[in-house]
């Protein structure tokens, strides 16, 4: 079990409220992502249901039960940090061995659970290593092993990937799904990248200054984002916002249109610019747009090559029910 | 720095840096030979170096005279029991002071270092009464207390300074992981510190072994260590050169020895961290 | 950053040492300050009563302090600026390349682990000494009459043994300071045609002059404590006598536990003016 259940919880440091009254629900078996700008209190929400840092007010309950004032270890959580904070004088046994040692579970179930970690996470020959011997992905993998062998009502990861490089990450990434598809534990994941979160979560909850913008699965956020904001921050390349007349013939402060959502034409469309940068990759090409006479930049992708070359006029055609209107206040109008 | 120098440059600085060196070593390398001669050849004029008959009767008159093994043992009981007493009380302030740092950790800091400029000699008669009051008067015991107090300071200090290299993280990982704060300490902290614990365990058995001055004060007989049976060869008695080199060496030996192996750590322990 | 299960816990792992330090402090020193106001001599009658600063006044003006004043400070001046001195000579000696620079660097620091008793009576026996001395072996052979040390340059013989045991530790500090000098810099001023001692002037010493600072404020706390090195060289005798030396000779000799606390006091205060400056520069390096 691993319900989460977070009532006008409020962090404040001294003078700064990091996160003002605040409510969510995990439930159990969710992968629930929090993303957001680095600063946004995402790390420090995480750490509030962990129990490293006191809640200033409101209340944390885990399956139920109060545990606002409980201490880390008492609350079943498992966490794998950033740095993956391994204990550097253990051995990769050791250190999976230790929340279980600490638990006083006896030594043939840590064996046996050791193994099945290691077999899991492809870590059998290398038990016997220190953490200093092994590669990043290693690493992540045995602060992953440390986190699974207790069995733990909730996993909490803290950026686990941002120190890897980018073809690891991808792999890890899958990994770490697998994982939840196999124990459908609930799992609370912290990153500031929003292609982790739209490719892991179940749920995403989408912060800004310590104040939850938006929560839903990942297609209901980009289909339909409440705000200017989740707008702009789900989706990559980022959404295109079109204010000033385009907006108001839609009746809308702003619209906003994707650039999967645009068609480029050399010859004929709803809006003319000048090509800029084209960024090619094989599969899509981003195009820049300037000049259009709607924003600085309108940015567009097309499917496979395209032949349009830099200072080429270019038309765009947006998909018409593909546009989101924003009011004056930033919000969504259906 | 470096920098490229042609090799007759170095063998200039070589030799000026050894002949200074030896300069600086020469009264403890002449202790130590003369402390192989015997009295006739200790005063011998013009001085022997080297070519004289080596004898080792020197140290076996001393023990027998001033029965050295048991100011050895003391020195050692006093210098490590008070290493140790303090090592113990130190790592959990250390810990308090470098994990959770509050508002007042750096005064408090501050002003634990402060107390050991406390001038010995300003509260000697107090100390001194409350030893004789305590029954700790002449007692190891009380020398591990005292010097246990005036170290406690250093111990702190450099226990801190070593803690707050060891990222949080890794401390909040064991509290993730279920272990309550005494398996913290034990299991995650001290290990991981004990390259630092360790330095800071050779200083402070540096400095309580060469104390000279509550050693002195608080000792008569029996808990005396090596700073008091140097001491007592202060008044000389007739012939005594080789004898007192061979009790001057047997005390500064086994320090001598360690405070080698551990010079990289004590620059730092030494400075209290304000040269890196 | 933290919980209020681990501040609370952290208030209770720092609570001996700051219980103990505390005691070691206040107890004292609350005595030194009783007695420092009451005639009190345990050896001619005990405690005679209360005499206000009378203790204080007497130690200021008996005949023997401001002599141990001047002899503090000469010990105490001598000593730092010998070391400071030949320690940066030699911190810049050391830090040239050379062969064999670690076995160099074990005899230089050699004599601070040498224990106070001991360097005072190797010197004053072996060295010192006007008859079977090395130095007056040495100045015979050069037809020179010996120098009684002990009694006719007693206060050099002190600053020389004190010196010899501190020299290590100013050139190791220094050198360490030196060792974090940045090459490029001392580089790019021989580029700029900097000569040697233009470049030792504006580019080295403003280096060194905060290890210099530590060096200084650091010796002189012990500097100021010097005893042993006293006790059983000349006791005290031929202008040898410190503050710190007096109080004891006070305390303990004369068993005039009253006039000692006062002097004791004055001695206090002394060192906390310096502890004041350490404090501040070492407290700026914590953060």
């Amino acid at each position: 079990m691993g319900r989460i259940t977070l009532e006008n919880v409020t962090k404040t440091f001294g003078d700064v409220t990091v996160i003002p009254p605040l409510n969510l629900t995990i439930e159990d078996g969710e992968f629930v992502v929090f993303v957001g700008p680095s600063g946004c209190g995402k790390s420090t929400l995480l750490r509030l249901i962990a129990g490293l840092e006191d809640v200033s007010g409101g209340q944390i309950r885990i399956d139920g039960e109060d545990a606002t004032n409980l201490a880390p270890a008492k609350r079943k959580l498992a966490m794998v940090f950033q740095s993956y904070a391994l204990y550097p004088h253990m051995t990769v046994r050791k250190n999976i061995a230790f929340p279980m040692k600490m638990a006083g579970i006896d030594q043939a179930e840590q064996d046996r659970r050791i193994e099945a970690a290691a077999k899991a996470l492809n870590l059998t020959d290398y038990l016997e290593r220190r953490p200093g011997q092994l590669s990043g992905g290693q690493r992540q993998r045995v602060a992953i092993g440390r986190a699974i062998v207790r069995e733990p009502s909730a996993f909490l990861f803290d950026e686990p990937l941002s120190n890897l490089d980018a073809a690891l990450r991808v792999g890890m990434r899958m990994e770490i799904s697998e994982l939840h598809k196999k124990l459908a534990t609930t799992m609370v994941y912290v990153t500031h990248d929003q292609v982790e979160a739209m490719t892991m979560a179940d749920k995403i909850v989408v912060l800004q200054a310590g104040v939850i913008e938006q929560v839903g699965s990942p297609l209901d956020l980009y289909r339909a984002p409440r705000n200017r904001f989740v707008a702009g921050f789900i989706g990559s390349p980022k959404m295109n916002f079109i204010e000033g007349a385009e907006a108001a013939k839609h009746d809308a402060q702003c619209i906003g249109i994707r650039p999967e959502h645009l068609t480029a034409s050399a010859s004929d469309g709803q809006w003319k610019g000048v090509v800029g940068v084209s960024e090619h990759l094989g599969s899509d090409t981003f195009l820049h747009v300037h000049d259009t006479g709607l924003a600085e930049t309108m940015t567009v992708r097309v499917g496979g090559e395209f032949a349009l070359h830099h200072g080429d006029t270019v038309y765009l055609t947006p998909e018409a029910d593909k546009i989101h209107k924003f009011d004056a206040q930033g919000l969504r109008i259906e | 720095m470096a920098r490229s120098v042609t090799t007759r440059g170095k063998a200039i600085n070589t030799a000026i840096a050894w002949a200074v060196g030896l300069l600086i070593f020469f009264p403890i390398l002449w202790t130590i030979l003369t402390s192989f001669k015997t009295e006739g050849q200790a005063i011998a004029a013009p001085p022997v170096f080297l070519f004289f008959d080596w004898t080792l009767e020197n140290y076996a008159i001393v023990q027998e005279r001033s029965d050295y093994l048991r100011y050895l043992t003391n020195s050692i009981i006093i210098a490590c029991g008070s290493t140790v007493l303090g090592i113990i009380v130190a790592i959990p302030a250390a810990w308090s002071m470098a994990f959770v740092p509050g508002r007042r950790t750096k005064d408090i800091l501050m002003w634990m270092l402060s107390t050991k400029m406390l001038p010995a000699v300003g509260v000697l008669y107090p100390i001194y009464l409350l030893f004789i009051k305590l029954g700790l008067l002449d007692s190891r015991a009380g020398l591990v207390i005292v010097l246990m107090l005036i170290n406690l300071p250093i111990i702190v200090w450099m226990l801190y300074t070593y803690f707050r290299e060891i990222p949080g993280e890794i401390l909040e990982a064991a509290r993730m992981d279920g272990a309550s704060l005494k398996n913290e300490i034990i299991y995650v902290l001290t290990p991981m510190a004990v390259p630092g614990i360790a330095s800071t365990i050779l200083l402070n058995i540096i400095l309580a072994w060469n104390e000279a001055f509550w050693t002195l004060n608080l000792t008569a007989a029996k808990a005396a260590p090596l700073t008091a049976f140097i001491a007592s060869y202060s008044s000389p008695e007739g012939l005594f050169y080789a004898k007192l080199s061979a009790a001057s060496t047997m005390a500064i030996a086994p320090i001598l020895i360690m405070g080698w192996f551990s010079q990289k750590q004590l620059v730092r322990g030494l400075t209290f961290g304000a040269v890196k | 950053m933290a919980t209020q299960h681990s501040r609370s816990a952290a208030r209770i792992m720092i609570a001996p040492a700051v219980i103990l330090l505390l005691g070691w402090m206040l107890v004292p020193l609350v005595m030194t300050l009783y007695f420092s106001f009451k005639k009190y001599l345990p050896l001619r009658g005990g405690d005679l009563g209360w005499v206000g600063f009378e203790n204080y006044s007497r130690f200021v003006t008996s005949s023997s302090f401001w002599p141990s004043i001047a002899t503090t400070l000469t010990l105490v001046v001598s000593v730092l600026v010998i070391t400071v001195v030949l320690g940066v000579l030699l911190a810049l000696l050391l830090d040239r390349p050379m062969w064999g620079q670690g076995i160099v660097r074990i005899l230089v620091i050699a004599p601070f682990f040498v224990m106070p008793t001991v360097s005072a009576l190797i010197w004053k026996n072996m060295f010192m000494d006007p008859i079977n001395g090395l130095l007056a072996h040495l100045w015979r052979a050069f037809g020179a009459e010996p120098i009684q040390w002990m009694s006719q340059a007693s206060m050099p013989s002190i600053i020389i043994i004190v010196s010899w045991q501190w020299l290590p530790f100013a050139t190791l500090i220094l050198l360490t300071a030196i060792q974090s000098l940045d090459g490029e810099q001392l580089e790019a001023s021989e580029m700029d045609g900097a000569p040697p001692v233009k470049r030792f002037w504006y580019i080295i010493l403003p280096h060194l002059s905060r290890a210099i600072t530590v060096v200084v404020l650091i010796q002189t706390i012990f500097l100021l404590a010097v005893f042993a090195e006293i006790f059983v060289t000349t006791g005290g005798a031929f202008g040898t006598k410190t503050l710190s030396y007096l109080i004891f000779q006070r305390v303990l000799e004369s068993q005039n536990v009253g006039l000692g606390s006062a002097g004791g006091v004055y001695a206090i205060i002394l060192a906390n003016i310096v502890a004041m400056f350490l404090m501040r520069i070492v407290g700026k390096n914590l953060d």
